[in-house]
């Protein structure tokens, strides 16, 4: 594993199945006993997996007792209040859905719900996009990022010559498992320089350059995970370069757009300078963060080919990927993002949510920054204003880390990074003063 | 919706003419799919697909398996719709964990093993929810590769095309045993019997929990016992498919009465469950897969090992079918209505089972056409070949699978003499 990966903390979350309800009257067969001489299981060889680095947080955070928990863990938004959110345009639009008898529950098509498909491909590319135009475009509704990322991945080991793909480091934990699972080598490019915590510009193209023709780059299309260090425009123009330049295939990301910047249309700039250049690429979308729909997996996969008669064949593939891995995606959240996306009032409406969601995270940085500074906190807090997106790589070690959590209950991945859209008015004095604690090396 | 907005330092990229040739270099513009073939259509969807593109007003859909009421429209079930108006509103949409909903889970393997089944009480079931039947298929079929890496699956001829395919792309070594015997259009119980005594011990068996499919052949009681000692003689493994409990007989008990046998004998088996037709929920993709083991910590440890194959391949489960079937499930006014209307529907193909045999039979077809009301659940294996089924497409524009499968919940009065009438004359 690489060396940003993350042990889980020390709490210990057990699955623990739930407290069994009553048994309830019901007509059932008289069991016998069970034999007893039965062989063992077949399974008896295995252990007990450890817990998702990310995902484990929230299950710790969740078996703590203490009153003054904060959960910076995943990266799930939170209101001033702490509280999750669902948008006024996911609900209007549910309700919509659930006010029309005429709707039925019937089997979507493979590669999911065709409108879904057709106005997420805009919503990233941008509805006078070439690829869009000259329908060089395939879109299949997948499961959120990860489904997106995984169906494109198995697409690439079964068809693409070079079954190799290149991780920027760090990024989000599960991109490993995700490409290693369908069949891929996975190897890593620099990207975050610890003594700056900005862009290794140099060293991403390095490694690019280095990197075999025609291997495949992933790329965080904005708000880097977990760094949110992204890019600047010119740097954006460079790496595309050196991508194009080598004949390598670019696979993009995108998990916030409109949550970084609070522009659908800035945040898709890399994305959309990328396919402008006529060349080929693999885009994964996900709903989860940007229309606050997590739970219910929405999110696309779009493929960009040189020409259409290739996106025709290119879906039938597809399609022969995702039948036996779950047949086809669920109907529920894609059809609330259509009716959004496709509707002006709707859409309009989500734009401003989307943007109040953004600048709330960026005026958390801000609090946080000015906490830092007003408790004279050792070291240059900058950067936390400097990235961008949902999470800030505030630079703390693991020691630190887990120091915070034990003193303060700050939950929060190993690596350092913090969930902002997990932080408040009233969080961030807290985060301040354990962040301030742990770097002084003070006790509670 | 809004428009591409281009800050002009990007604008000379917009063009839809190629970039320089000094930024794109000769070997990426050719493109990387050109030797990507088109890939067979689905044998299933694609039938669906065909019948939409028919403008013909008598056509008639007897292919994918999902149920049509006798207007032959879809159903979303009454208690369905109560349960989403009490989830609305309410909910957050926060990822589930990762298997799942654990209510849900809960709730699907007491339905499947009996709310006081003892491996329940003893905590000895991992079971994490899963997009429907094919992902609790798939979710195993990886989680088999991944810990019994030499073990073979078995499967029945016929079966549902797409456990091929699943247990193919797990990378299972796959093998099949006799099931279906065209000459009684009935189970070949020694085919059977004599292909799983050959299976080495270890091996994993694919069992259809109640109304098989494509045959809609089940095994009565008597020779699910044998088939039980069997496996515990020879050290098999039961996996059951179970798409179908209380859609095939009208009870989920009786529908599960094998699993039951099985679980009588001792056997640690897995089981994938979908609810897609009993509770009309298809397109919401819930399902649950359950692992019986040794103990409660083996439990965790299996549980917690299904969980790291669902993490790389979609996070989590989709929400909101979880939570109507738990909605559902959990409220006992909801599960009684739930349990009538399952045996309406039930009910239903089996009265248009009958009908569809007594048609044919008053048709003077000289055919045997007892297996019919023989067969059980949503499907009918015919008998007709390919190319009767094909002149049922061309000529009468009636549309199912090549391999003589008639989805029975797609009969309705409406069409179901002009059926018979179709089939009498490709048969005759």
């Amino acid at each position: 594993m690489e060396s940003f990966a993350l042990k889980r903390i020390a709490a210990v979350a057990s699955h623990l199945t739930p407290t069994a309800p009553p048994p309830q009257q019901q007509q059932a067969l008289s069991m016998e006993a069970t034999a007893s001489a039965a062989a063992a299981s077949v399974f008896d060889h295995l252990e007990q997996a450890p817990e998702d680095p990310i995902l484990g947080i929230t299950v710790a955070y969740n078996k703590d007792p203490h009153p003054g928990k904060v959960n910076l863990g995943v990266g799930a938004y939170r209101t001033e209040e702490g509280k999750p959110l669902i948008l006024n345009v996911v609900r209007r639009a549910e309700e919509r859905l659930l006010a029309d008898r005429s709707k039925n529950k019937e089997y979507l098509p493979i590669t999911g719900l065709a409108d879904f498909n057709k106005r997420s491909a805009m919503l990233i590319l941008g509805s006078d996009s070439p690829a869009v135009v000259e329908k060089r475009l395939v879109t299949a509704q997948c499961l959120s990022g990860t489904g997106s990322l995984r169906v494109g991945a198995e697409f690439l080991a079964r068809h693409y010559g070079v079954k190799l793909v290149f991780l920027p480091t760090p990024t989000w934990g599960n991109h490993f498992k995700v490409f290693m699972n369908a069949g891929l080598a996975v190897k890593t490019y620099r990207y975050y320089d610890n003594k700056t915590r900005g862009l290794d510009y140099e060293g991403m193209l390095e490694d690019i350059g280095a990197a075999p023709s025609g291997s495949v780059i992933l790329l965080h299309a904005c708000a880097h995970n977990p760094t949110g260090v992204d890019p600047t425009p010119q740097q954006w123009e460079g790496i595309r370069q050196a991508i194009r330049n080598r004949g390598h295939l670019p696979f993009f990301d995108s998990a916030y757009q409109g949550f970084a910047s609070g522009s659908l249309d800035k945040d898709a700039l890399a994305v959309r300078t990328f396919v402008a250049d006529g060349g080929e690429c693999f885009i994964a979308q996900s709903f989860a963060k940007n229309m606050g729909l997590y739970g219910e997996r929405v999110g696309a996969l779009s493929i960009v080919s040189k020409s259409s008669g290739v996106a025709t064949r290119v879906e039938s593939q597809l399609k022969l990927v995702i039948r036996p891995m779950y047949s086809n995606p669920p109907i529920h959240g894609a059809s609330i993002v259509a009716l959004v996306l496709g509707d002006g009032d709707l859409f309009s409406e989500w734009t401003v949510e989307l943007k109040g969601m953004a600048d709330r995270i960026i005026s958390m940085r801000h609090k946080l920054y000015d906490a830092l500074r007003a408790r004279g906190t050792p070291g240059d807090w900058t950067h936390i204003l400097k990235q961008i997106g949902m999470f800030s790589f505030t630079g703390l070690n693991k020691e630190q880390v887990q120091f915070m959590t034990r003193e303060y209950r700050i939950y929060m991945t190993l690596d350092g990074r913090i969930s902002m859209a997990g932080l408040s008015l009233k969080t961030v004095p807290l985060l301040a003063d354990a962040i301030h604690a742990a770097v002084t090396g003070a006790k509670a | 919706m809004a428009s591409g907005l281009v800050r002009n330092g990007a604008k000379r990229f917009m063009s839809t003419a190629a970039a320089p040739a000094s930024s794109v270099p000769a070997g990426a513009r050719s493109g990387w799919w050109e030797a990507v073939q088109p890939a067979a259509r689905d044998p299933i969807l694609g039938v669906t697909e065909a019948f939409l593109a028919d403008s013909d007003p008598k056509k008639v859909n007897v292919g994918v398996g999902a149920y049509r009421n006798d207007e032959g429209k879809p159903v979303v079930l009454e208690c369905v719709r109560k349960a989403e108006q009490i989830i609305a509103g309410k909910q957050n949409m926060e990822y589930l964990p990762m298997g799942g909903l654990v209510k849900f889970n809960d709730l699907s393997v007491k339905l499947a093993y009996g709310d006081t089944a003892p491996v329940l009480e003893e905590k000895r079931v991992a079971a994490v929810q899963t997009l429907s039947g094919t992902g609790a298929c798939r979710l195993f079929a990886d989680f088999q590769k991944r810990f019994k890496p030499d073990s073979r699956i078995y499967i029945p001829v016929p079966t549902w095309a797409n456990h091929h395919n699943i247990w193919r792309d797990a990378r299972v070594e796959a093998h099949t045993f006799r099931y279906y015997k065209p000459s009684t259009r009935g189970l070949d119980f020694e085919g059977l019997m004599e292909d799983l005594k050959k299976a080495p011990e270890g091996s994993f068996v694919l069992l259809h929990a109640c109304a098989h499919n494509p045959t809609g052949v089940d095994p009565t009681a008597d020779q699910w016992k044998e088939m039980s000692q069997l496996f515990k003689s020879n050290g098999l493994f039961p996996f059951f498919d179970m798409a179908y409990q209380g859609f095939a007989s009208g009870d989920t008990v009786r529908d599960a009465q094998a699993i039951r046998i099985f679980m009588e004998d001792g056997h640690q088996l897995a089981c994938a469950q979908s609810f897609a037709k009993n509770m009309g929920l298809y397109g919401q993709r819930v399902g649950c897969l359950s692992v019986v083991c040794d103990n409660s910590q083996q439990a965790v440890n299996v549980k917690s090992q299904l969980q790291q194959i669902a993490r790389p391949m979609y996070s989590n489960p989709p929400l909101h079918g979880a939570q109507i079937v738990t909605t559902v499930l959990s409220d006992p006014e909801l599960k009684e209505q739930w349990y009538k209307e399952v045996k309406v529907m039930a009910d239903r193909i089996i009265g248009m089972r009958e009908a569809l045999k007594s048609n044919l039979e008053k048709l003077g077809s000289s055919l045997p056409w007892k297996h019919i009301t023989e067969q059980i659940g949503m499907f009918c294996y015919s008998g007709l070949t390919e190319d009767q089924v094909d002149r049922l497409t061309k000529e009468f524009h009636i549309y199912m699978t090549r391999n003589g499968r008639i989805s029975m919940a797609g009969v309705t009065t409406g069409n179901v003499e002009y059926l018979a009438n179709a089939i009498h004359e490709v048969t005759k």
